[in-house]
């Protein structure tokens, strides 16, 4: 009996010992897992708190005040925060119907053995570091902008009634319209793969009963694969979007770092992102440091409000293709 | 009568088709045009800024000749001191999503935090750079390359996150089933089974997470600043190629100019061999499992 007895109790052992490791990996992983959750929310509570001398000060103030001036310090983030909503607003006025086009070009258009090609090409590039499409901007799209471009829209198109003061300006290269142009450039490699992959989760027999009908390929995206996919392509909009609000590195090359509020796109002009990134290591006082941290509160708020509309409305077409 | 009616709306159709068929076109030719602009232009200013001595001599002082030898440093041990830092918790994260949160509570636990994990993904990385200068050079009074290796830890983290959750989810539930019915902890079959039938996905979402953080330089302007000189101190400010880009790229130097393109070159090249070799280990993997 007793040859029986200790393999059993040695079982037992090795059960209990299997069921307290368990336990602890559940512990590990599961800590691993709330770390994700807390630094988010630690981001958005570090920046009210370094901000917070600014809104103190300021109080809500800040948001709407054009002031920016270190030597008598006072702050105010209404530059900054036109200047990204006008560059993203260009951004997106240019980026998603380009990016829609190459989508449906991807999708439907192509013949089969392009669309590997240049839909890898296209996700590649998605992958430069954004301090490149900067530099790009800065030394060879400024330039040509400055010589040939701007002029030619100043003359022309600054005439024009009500829009005019949008194209009326020196065609210096540097400012919002170019900035714009470059953040076009930069997230339609985004918008376009995310839409692309949404289009091609649209079910064969949806579009092929389409086609049987007698649809031309423009009636099959327009009228059964954007209606099936709506809320995703919103979705990857606002990803777009979202990235365009937050982008750093490309728009200060060619923003021009300006405080000035102005209408015209071919002045320079600021955004959230490009005065942290000019400013911060040169702020010297503790006011101007708490001012640019509550800035970036600022733009943590705007694009969590977007990101977040963004993944509702991508997760809805999940629950679709689940079903 | 009628025949008329018809045949002109299928004229209008068939126009409306072919127009919007050539505007895709053009869009796609319009989106491809830029980016082979901005790649020929660096490849091509990058070429002709190359040089031995980027690889073997520090950033210059204005007007002087030199390398990019510190910065290339710098950003190697950041980068890879930011995936040892991010890649295990993303992965222990993953484990927890796909494994773990499976009762009614921790399943809920599991969505909110996929949800803040996705939201983290694409946040502005500038915010987190922020957020690591609060956390850690504010309190330490100076900037310093471990505060850079933890911002860049930020953002791999989500990608981590992210790809091993997708990878693991991939596993057939059999091979799950066939090891506890065998009486394998769950730890044990986490580790050794899960883990190694994952592991290609797992690596390229690593791999994926280090071509970001190679060419990411807002996080940097706050964390690590920038060192002039050589340093292997990871209390002190250290050089890095992005922002040794940014501040030689700004700067009015000919030299300077010359050498940011030289470093422009040498991370997008990186950056594109990195996510090539990440997405072949997933197309391998993907033939050796049919």
């Amino acid at each position: 009996m007793n040859s029986i007895a200790l393999p059993t109790a040695a079982i037992d052992d090795r059960a209990a010992r299997d069921v307290r490791n368990d336990r602890r990996f559940a512990w590990i992983v599961g800590i691993a897992g709330v770390f994700v959750l807390v630094s988010l929310v630690a981001a958005a509570f570090s920046m009210l708190w370094g901000g917070r001398l600014a809104f103190q000060t300021f109080g809500l103030k800040f948001l709407w005040t054009d002031a920016w001036d270190p030597v008598n310090q006072v702050f105010g983030a209404l530059v900054p925060i036109y200047g990204t909503l006008v560059t993203a607003f260009v951004a997106m006025l240019i980026a998603v119907p380009v990016s829609f086009g190459i989508a449906m070009f991807l999708t439907e258009i192509a013949p089969k053995w392009l669309r590997g090609p240049v839909g890898a090409a296209i996700e590649l590039l998605a992958g430069i570091p954004s301090i490149i499409y900067g530099m790009w901007g800065l030394f060879v799209l400024v330039p040509v902008l400055s010589e040939h471009v701007y002029p030619w829209v100043d003359e022309h198109m600054g005439q024009w009634p009500i829009v005019g003061r949008f194209f009326a300006g020196p065609p210096m290269g540097l400012g919002m319209g170019t900035a714009g142009l470059v953040l076009a450039i930069m997230v339609i490699p985004f918008i376009a793969s995310v839409m692309r992959e949404v289009f091609l989760t649209v079910p064969g027999r949806l579009k092929e009963s389409a086609y049987a009908l007698g649809s031309t390929r423009w009636e099959v995206v327009w009228d059964v694969v954007l209606p099936y996919t709506r809320s995703a392509v919103i979705g990857g909009i606002f990803l777009g979007l979202g990235r365009a609000l937050g982008e750093t590195m490309a728009v200060t090359f060619v923003l021009g770092n300006a405080h000035e509020l102005t209408t015209s796109l071919l002045m320079p002009g600021n955004s959230i992102a490009a005065t942290i990134a000019n400013e911060f290591a040169e702020a010297d006082s503790e006011m101007y440091r708490s001012s640019l941290i509550a800035l970036g509160f600022v733009l943590f708020l705007v694009t969590f409000t977007v990101l977040t509309i963004a993944r509702l409305m991508l997760r809805q077409l999940a629950k679709k293709e689940g079903n | 009568m009628f025949a008329l009616s018809t045949e002109t709306l299928y004229r209008a159709r068939r126009a409306k088709n072919i127009a919007a068929q050539v505007l895709a076109s053009i869009a796609t030719l319009f989106g491809v045009f830029w980016l082979v602009w901005i790649v020929w232009t660096t490849l091509s200013n990058g070429l002709a800024a190359l040089d031995i001595s980027l690889f073997t001599q520090m950033t210059p002082p204005p007007g002087e000749e030199g390398g990019l030898l510190n910065a290339i440093f710098g950003s190697i041990l950041m980068s890879l001191l930011g995936v040892l830092f991010g890649a295990p918790i993303g992965v222990l994260a993953g484990t927890y999503l796909a494994e773990f949160s499976r009762t009614r509570f921790t399943a809920r636990l599991g969505e909110t935090i996929r949800f803040v994990n996705d939201i983290l993904l694409s946040a502005p990385s500038i915010v987190l750079g922020l957020f690591v200068y609060t956390l850690v050079v504010a309190p330490m009074g100076h900037f310093s390359a471990l505060a850079g290796a933890i911002s860049l830890a930020f953002i791999v983290l989500p990608v981590v996150v992210r790809t091993t959750d997708e990878m693991l989810r991939l596993v057939p539930a059999q091979m799950r089933e066939a090891a506890l019915s065998l009486g394998v902890p769950q730890w044990k079959v986490t580790v050794q089974v899960l883990y190694r039938a994952s592991l290609p996905g797992i690596v390229t979402g690593v791999l994926l997470a280090l071509a970001r953080i190679s060419g990411e330089t807002a996080p940097l302007l706050f964390t690590a600043l920038n060192n002039q000189y050589w340093t292997t101190d990871l209390m002190q400010p250290m050089a890095n190629v992005p922002v040794v880009i940014f501040q030689y790229a700004m700067s009015p130097y000919d030299s300077w100019h010359t050498l940011a393109w030289a470093g422009a070159f040498v991370l997008t090249v990186f950056v594109l061999l990195v996510s090539v070799a990440a997405r072949a280990i997933v197309s391998r993997s993907r033939i050796s499992n049919d």
